[in-house]
């Protein structure tokens, strides 16, 4: 039966329960539906009633809480992986996003273990500002009960390296709390140090726990497992191979920028996402970069090497495996180390100016400008893994069925005499033919999702920002949603760099978008950008919200999710009469409503 | 001043949109105002798309790149040509610096076209640099209402140094002319130079609310020379001395070129002669050779509306007696006068008064730096040293007017460093002109100004391979038959059908009074070329003293001669 037929029919739900569902529902895809008619029926059998309460009563202080502050989804899958450790020990666990946990809880919590990510410089992913700030307020509460552990997931090619697992361990402590598992920091290459943590720190908790419960009881979260039940058979560790159907310029000729409109198909893969969500997408290396790095230190490249418990010819580990672009200080201490390089020995004594010597240079460019020999394997352990890169998508399955896009910007810049490519998307955009494979996962991301089909919503994506927010707008185009779309987009120039122009014009006159502003920096001398644009709109900005309209910022994350915050707390305190407290408690509320995302790198 | 209408002189039906959209605009107001703010597109609206050109514009893109564009998801790159209003072309070296300037900085091409309507062009301006584009023409004095749309556009006036007393008479009636057909609207100041809106009651007294049923051109001519190309336009003052003192013009009508592929209702056309009227009479006789055309001028088919369809429809005669009603006078008998050429005098000329003054051949009009010849450089150095003027003539070319004897060396030291001067240009060369064409026009069918450089070159080493290596043929290519390359006044004319296809025309004259007629339908250029290294090989066999190309191509028979155009031109 359709939904939308529902309320016709004779049914023991109420209007607004019809309408609750029908919002619910628009926004799950096949699976979920499936999991959720399940869940439902097995909820009604046990309790004899519709409750989203735990299964089972239990003694609430007897439960390990695991929360996760994720932004690319490692740290919820290994929050993941240690719930289902605890559970092997008997524990009782709860675990939730850290997003939606509710802060007041914290004061009678008993058992935490936190694992988080870092991004940026040093700042909490965007589902754990909200704890990191209540951490650090004055409302923090003092934590004299409370047994934890952190768990840090970060990358050491950034300066504040796993800044937001420090702070919380540090803060926890300071509040008074007894830290029972000592904090590790982990790098991308994670996967066998978080495993050897994880058993160590259930082993931790494990003694308190089974005392305090007895037994096992397992307590299931439908938000926890309802996420896992929307995972296709294709994740990182088991990507997709699927092809790539376009690779279009969407810049002009002119442009400073190279951006690309990606088009995959994952005809036949069962995939399915939600506009919102990610793709994880793997790469080759450039087979001359590779050859040059085997000049470099005179090695063959079909010399085998073990590299994570698999015995493959060097070439092949360089070109599929190993982190080759993207530079992270501990390849220069292994590699220095390796090949009794002074001057590099000297270098990462100087974090200040290892950072620096990386900022210019590709992996590949150390190893190419400190040529020396050292064994096969000593390079590939030099080398760490090579991570997916995750983007935005771009599209609506709601439209495209069952392709995926995405916006990709390219990285390419001459240095040292050559031009350098970044590692996916120089392989998306310049080595992969169309009709080749690419290695690829979707990341859900249940942090940026749109309402329900009648709330208005205010977009702000500069740049390749717009990823996400072209497939808000075809999933909001096909659902005939009535809700209002303001999109904020900027970029250098509006004859190059108007990405999705013709597509945005087309909305514009249908409707779809009621209004869309732009921002060309440099287009004029005074350079002009979205969070101008949003002040020049403060009055109507703030008219959207007051009548309840969700907003979302993507893109870059340094310089431009902050600047436009800054605008937005100015608007709030310009148009609410707030004062520079209450305009930030008014963003944190909207935050914690969900009412304001953020997908930003 | 309203005129009793004759309705059965007025084509009945249902108006063309374009007259709807006139009379809709609020005297060329449109939204365009609102569109200058629309950040979401670089191109005009709706109506505004059409209105722009009122103001002398016209929305155009890279054509070139409008497939690519479309693959990058961007819409095409608009951007507006703007064209000049200078009657007779004459244009300061302070102005030309302030123009040299705005089209480095702010266009896309970066370079000054001159026209085949005695003015230049600015291509590839950008929406939001079209404000700022108006107000540095203003503060210099420039304009450009009415250089298009359905109005009379910029007044030319023939490029005659030498005679100077007389050029600067009929010189003086070009611009008196082009300041009492202008519009009346407010419209230009109000949008473009951020002039207050005034609370009056506007009427175009002339014009008419719904302005003219289409383009409408004017020229003044002085004899012999016929370098404006009287026959293309559809009011001409052809200048009439005694004693070096100008006296008064014999007034020809109809003239024009456009015409419709496949539209044997179209055709080129020439002038009528109404006869001679004196100074008196000059202002009054152009204000209703308008009212009459304004009046009884096609607004139903568009295709149709020009004068000299509205004169074959209602008859030379009751034209002209229309006009004669309304000025109070009757056309007095035409006064003898010849025309010799259509051509520019390259080189130094002396003028009656002692001045000098250096005409020099652009090719195509543009003014651009190129390797080697660094023509845009050139003319601004000598503006900045210059204490006369510049006229831009009607074959797309430029005279430094007024040179004193003591600053010929300077002046013509610039111009041969760069490149301005070349005595190697073949009169072939000289003698061959093209419309801009692609990449920017809208309109274009085929390849013209950027073409006409090949086509010459085979054309020259056609006559050389005959032995005439100094002999010309009026040459000119048009990208599509609307008429601003003048090619329906060649001796042979190109006429852009499709991607490297063109109709042949043969046998204009050099005066530019004979209409060509169709020799070879929608060809390429090898054909094209084979077609004129026979006729050019038998011209110079048979060919009689001093017999033009054109002349000869009729003489015997290649084509036939187009007396009335109505009847001969498609014949």
């Amino acid at each position: 039966m359709l939904l939308a037929s529902l309320a016709a029919q004779a049914s023991p739900l109420s209007a607004q329960q019809i309408k609750d569902l029908q919002s619910l529902v628009s926004q799950l895809n096949p699976i979920q539906q499936a999991w959720v008619s399940g869940y439902l029926a097995a909820a009604a059998q046990l309790a004899g009633g519709l409750s989203a309460a735990p299964v089972q009563q239990t003694n609430e202080s007897a439960v390990l809480t695991i929360l996760y502050g994720s932004q690319t989804g490692n740290a919820k899958a290994v929050a993941t992986k240690v719930k289902a450790a605890a559970e092997q020990q008997g524990i009782a666990v709860k675990l939730a996003d850290i997003g939606s946990y509710k802060t007041t809880a914290l004061a009678k919590e008993k058992y935490l273990l936190i694992v988080t990510s870092t991004y940026g410089e040093g700042e909490p992913p965007e589902s754990a500002v909200a704890f990191h700030k209540f951490l650090f307020s004055k409302k923090a509460p003092k934590l004299d009960g409370l047994k934890y552990a952190v768990l840090g997931l970060g990358d050491t090619s950034y300066e504040f390296f796993c800044k937001t697992a420090i702070d919380f361990d540090e803060q926890l402590a300071a509040l008074g709390a007894k830290r029972l598992h000592a904090r590790a920091d982990l790098d991308v290459d994670y996967a066998a140090q978080a495993a050897s943590w994880t058993e160590a720190a259930v082993l931790a908790f494990a003694p308190e726990l089974k005392q305090e419960t007895g037994s096992a009881q397992v307590i299931a979260w439908p938000g926890a497992t309802a996420t896992a039940s929307h995972d296709s058979a294709y994740t990182k560790e088991t990507p997709y191979s699927a092809e790539l159907s376009v690779n279009q310029k969407i810049t002009g000729r002119d442009s400073t920028k190279d951006v690309r409109h990606i088009e995959i198909s994952l005809v036949d893969s069962g995939i399915t996402y939600q506009p919102g969500d990610a793709l994880g997408v793997y790469f080759l290396n450039d087979t001359k970069a590779v050859d040059a790095i085997l000049t470099a230190t005179g090695l063959d490249g079909t010399t085998e090497v073990q590299l994570a418990g698999q015995t493959l010819a060097l070439k092949t580990a360089l070109t599929e495996q190993l982190e080759l672009t993207q530079s992270y200080p501990s390849f220069v201490e292994k590699y220095a180390q390796a090949t009794a390089n002074s001057e590099l020995l000297e270098l990462v004594k100087d974090k200040a100016a290892l950072r620096q010597y990386l900022d210019s240079r590709q992996t590949l460019d150390v190893i190419l400008q400190n040529p020396a020999p050292l064994t096969a394997q000593q390079l590939v352990d030099s080398l760490r893994k090579q991570q997916p890169r995750l983007y935005s998508i771009a599209s609506s399955q709601a439209e495209v069925g069952d392709e995926v896009h995405l916006t990709v910007g390219v990285v390419r810049y001459d240095a040292f005499g050559e031009t350098h490519l970044g590692g996916a998307s120089g392989f998306l955009a310049e080595r992969l033919e169309e009709g080749s494979q690419v290695k690829v996962f979707v990341e859900h991301n249940d942090n940026f999702r749109l309402p329900d089909h009648e709330t208005p919503v205010i977009m702000i994506g500069p740049g390749t920002g717009i990823a996400p927010f072209r497939a808000f707008l075809q999933e909001r185009d096909q659902a005939g949603a009535t809700g209002q779309n303001w999109l904020f987009f900027g970029n250098p120039h509006f004859t190059q760099d108007f990405l999705y122009q013709v597509e945005l014009q087309d909305y514009l006159k249908r409707g779809v978008l009621s209004k869309l502003d732009v921002a060309f920096s440099r287009d004029q001398a005074q350079k002009v950008y979205v969070q101008d644009k949003l002040r020049v709109k403060a009055e109507e900005i703030w008219t959207w919200l007051q009548q309840g309209a969700y907003l979302y910022i993507c893109g870059d994350g340094n310089k431009m999710a902050k600047d436009v915050h800054q605008a937005l707390l100015d608007i709030a305190q310009q148009q609410g009469g707030f004062s520079v407290e209450q305009a930030e408690q008014y963003f944190d509320d909207l935050r914690q409503a969900k009412r304001y995302q953020k997908d930003v790198y | 001043m309203t005129q009793p209408i004759n309705p059965d002189l007025q084509v009945q039906g249902q108006l063309s949109d374009n007259e709807r959209l006139k009379k809709d605009s609020h005297l060329l107001r449109g939204t365009i105002t609102k569109d200058l703010k629309d950040e979401i597109t670089g191109g005009f609206n709706g109506d505004n798309f059409m209105l722009i050109r009122f103001h002398g514009m016209y929305q155009q893109d890279d054509r070139d790149i409008r497939p690519e564009r479309a693959q990058q998801k961007l819409e095409p790159l608009h951007n507006v040509m703007l064209r000049a209003r200078m009657p007779g072309g004459i244009i300061t070296p302070e102005q030309w610096l302030a123009i040299d300037e705005f089209a480095a900085d702010n266009t896309l091409y970066g370079s000054i076209r001159l026209t085949t309507r005695q003015t230049f062009q600015f291509h590839g301006v950008l929406k939001p640099k079209i404000k700022g584009m108006h107000q540095m023409l203003n503060s210099i004095g420039i304009d450009s209402i009415a250089t298009a749309g359905d109005v009379n556009r910029n007044v030319l006036c023939t490029s005659n140094p030498v005679e100077s007393v007389l050029h600067q008479q009929a010189y003086e009636w070009a611009a008196k002319i082009s300041e009492h057909l202008l519009p009346k609207t407010r419209a230009y100041a109000e949008i473009w130079l951020d002039e207050e809106k005034v609370e009056t009651t506007e009427v175009e007294p002339v014009l008419g609310e719904t302005y003219l049923p289409r383009k409408f051109k004017t020229t003044v001519v002085i004899p012999p020379q016929n370098d404006v190309d009287v026959h293309a336009n559809d009011l001409n003052f052809v200048a009439i001395a005694e004693n070096g003192q100008l006296i008064g013009f014999n007034v020809l009508v109809g003239g024009g070129l456009a015409m419709t592929h496949g539209d044997k209702g179209t055709y080129p056309r020439k002038a009528e002669d109404f006869g001679f009227i004196g100074l008196e009479h000059v202002l009054a006789v152009a204000e209703h050779v308008v009212t009459v055309q304004r009046d009884y001028g096609d607004r139903v088919n568009r295709k149709n509306a020009k004068t000299k369809y509205t004169i074959d429809r209602i008859g030379v005669e009751t034209f002209k007696a229309e006009v004669e009603k309304r000025v109070g006078v009757k056309f007095q008998p035409s006064r003898p006068y010849e025309f010799t050429g259509r051509g520019d005098r390259f080189g130094w000329v002396e003028g009656i008064d002692g001045k000098h003054h250096l005409t020099v051949f652009i090719e195509n009009g543009r003014i651009l730096d190129y390797p080697g010849k660094t023509l845009k450089t050139g003319v601004a150095e000598i503006a900045r040293i210059h204490k006369g003027d510049f006229r831009m003539t009607a074959n797309q070319n430029l005279i430094i007017a007024g040179v004193a004897a003591e600053d010929k060396t300077r002046i013509e030291a610039l111009a041969r460093q760069h490149g301005l001067i070349n005595d190697s240009v073949t009169e072939q060369r000289k003698n061959s002109m093209a419309c801009v064409s692609l990449p920017t026009c809208p309109l274009a069918m085929a390849e013209a100004e950027r073409y006409l450089p090949t086509l010459v070159t085979h054309v020259e080493a056609l006559l050389s391979k005959h032995g005439v290596p100094d002999d010309h043929i009026i040459l000119r290519v048009v990208g599509c038959p609307n008429g601003c390359g003048r090619a329906m006044l060649a001796e042979a004319g190109l006429v852009g059908r499709g991607p490297g296809k063109y109709n042949l025309y043969l046998g204009g004259n050099t005066q530019g009074t004979r209409i060509p007629k169709l020799y070879l339908d929608n060809v390429a250029e090898a054909e094209i070329l084979q077609a004129l290294d026979g006729l050019i090989g038998r011209w110079v066999l048979e060919r009689q003293s001093g017999e033009c190309f054109g002349d000869f191509v009729v003489r015997v028979g290649v084509v036939a001669e187009v007396k009335v155009s109505k009847t001969d031109f498609h014949a």
